[in-house]
């Protein structure tokens, strides 16, 4: 029996559990505690997580480096984006109210895409960090 | 007891023992902060301070050495700065309102937040509200420094990939 | 006997306060009296944690609730300060993290993350 075993399984049971709750903690924001930041950073998290217990190779694998390299400029593309399709419908950069048929849920909606431009950018800033540190090591 | 976590950080050498106690101080952190009706600030901090920074922490040890040096100068005038510091930060604090009340001077536009944010954007959590939509362009600099903060890390340590096969 | 209760009662109403100095000075001392860089970044987010407490207990109403939105509330704490220290925190674990990058590469640089052995290895250089 390897000594890392019941890190292997506590790691395999708890991941889902993570990654689900990182969701929860996004979506139920509004009515809750939470939001995009520490969505992103429970998410960022878990990833981090299976790279520790099972090795930076099996990471890259489900989370490759030009992935993640991607997400970090996408998230801050898609809260600029809300804020000029602000201008496009007619109002002020960033207002929410013309996004949809009345202003309540204009706002709703550009607050959901703005924690999502947010979610992305931390969860793939937190994941590019760690891949920056660990992956300079290896070459030691 | 964060008084405490802190004395140990000052006073211990090995640094993964300060990693750790790090990320003790943050948990501790995060539970006051809880008790002070601030849940979000609580969530983030501990998912940040004791997750991500402990691991951030632990990551450059292991690339660098793992224990402090005993200090070379002496600690009279760090201490004596400290002191001084403390003495005008306490002098500044006495004149602050006491704690918790509701009638301080700090809380004449809280409850306009708090009355405006389901009508106006349907959203019963203020904070969310008030980071996303009436301080939303913050935000966004916010976001601009993390996307930021990360390319810099990228800049600094990411080794390109070997030209053919190696340790790829 | 009454001064000594009207001085306990105004240490307790600034307890939070008394709290912030300490941590705030240790996160000094450890940043100006500390060589080795990595624990001067810890200290330096030991300071900026302690600011996020002096917030937070800034914006806090005794008897209030967390400022999410509910029938069966009325008096709810200030949400403007928790907005600030969310901002706050993310952008310090950001530059804790840029921090201990340049760490790393100056220990790859140099040799060592001892400030004392850089500047004499600096001197020397020159």
């Amino acid at each position: 029996m390897r000594l890392d075993l019941i890190l292997r399984v506590a790691t395999k049971l708890i991941l889902p559990y993570m990654l689900l709750f990182a969701l929860y903690v996004q979506f139920h924001g509004d009515y809750g505690a939470g939001g995009g930041f520490q969505a992103g950073v429970i998410a960022g998290a878990a990833i981090i997580l299976y790279a520790l217990v099972f090795g930076l190779a099996a990471a890259r694998r489900i989370v490759p480096a030009a992935l993640v390299e991607t997400m970090m400029p996408l998230g801050v593309f898609i809260y600029a984006a809300v804020g000029v399709a602000g201008w496009l419908t007619g109002g002020d950069y960033l207002e929410y109210n013309h996004l949809a048929r009345d202003p309540v849920h204009g706002q709703e909606w550009g607050v959901f895409l703005v924690e999502l431009g947010v979610f992305v950018t931390v969860s793939a800033t937190m994941v590019a960090i760690f891949y920056a540190f660990a992956g300079r090591g290896r070459a030691r | 007891m964060l008084a405490v976590t802190t004395v140990a950080i000052v006073r211990v050498r090995n640094l993964f023992a300060v990693a750790v106690l790090t990320g003790i101080y943050s948990f501790l952190m995060a539970t006051v902060l809880l008790v002070l009706d601030a849940p979000d600030v609580a969530l983030t901090e501990a998912a940040v301070g004791a997750g991500i920074g402990t691991v951030l922490i632990v990551g450059a040890l292991y690339l660098t050495k793992t224990d402090e040096a005993r200090p070379v100068h002496g600690i009279l005038l760090p201490l004596v700065v400290a002191g001084g510091t403390a003495a005008a930060l306490l002098f500044g604090v006495s004149e602050t309102p006491p704690f918790g009340d509701p009638a301080n001077p700090v809380h004449a536009q809280g409850p306009d937040y708090v009355a405006r944010s389901v009508p106006e954007t349907g959203i019963p959590n203020v904070v969310s509200s008030v980071l996303a939509s009436y301080r939303g362009f913050d935000t966004l600099g916010e976001t601009v420094v993390i996307f930021t903060a990360g390319i810099a890390v990228l800049m600094l340590l990411k080794r390109s990939p070997p030209k053919r096969g190696g340790k790829g | 006997m009454r001064e000594i209760l009207d001085l306990a009662g105004g240490f307790l109403a600034h307890y939070n306060q008394y709290i912030t100095i300490f941590l705030m000075v240790s996160g000094l001392y450890i940043v100006i009296a500390r060589g080795n860089m990595v624990k001067k970044l810890v200290g330096l987010s030991v300071f900026q944690t302690s600011v996020y407490l002096l917030y937070i207990s800034a914006g806090k109403i005794i008897g209030g609730t967390a400022p999410i939105v509910d029938q069966r509330f009325t008096l709810y704490s200030h949400p403007l300060p928790h907005v600030l220290i969310l901002t706050a925190i993310v952008v310090g674990v950001a530059t804790l993290a840029l921090g201990l990058a340049l760490v790393v590469r100056i220990n790859a640089a140099y040799g060592s993350i001892e400030e004392d052995e850089i500047f004499a290895r600096d001197k020397d250089a020159k």
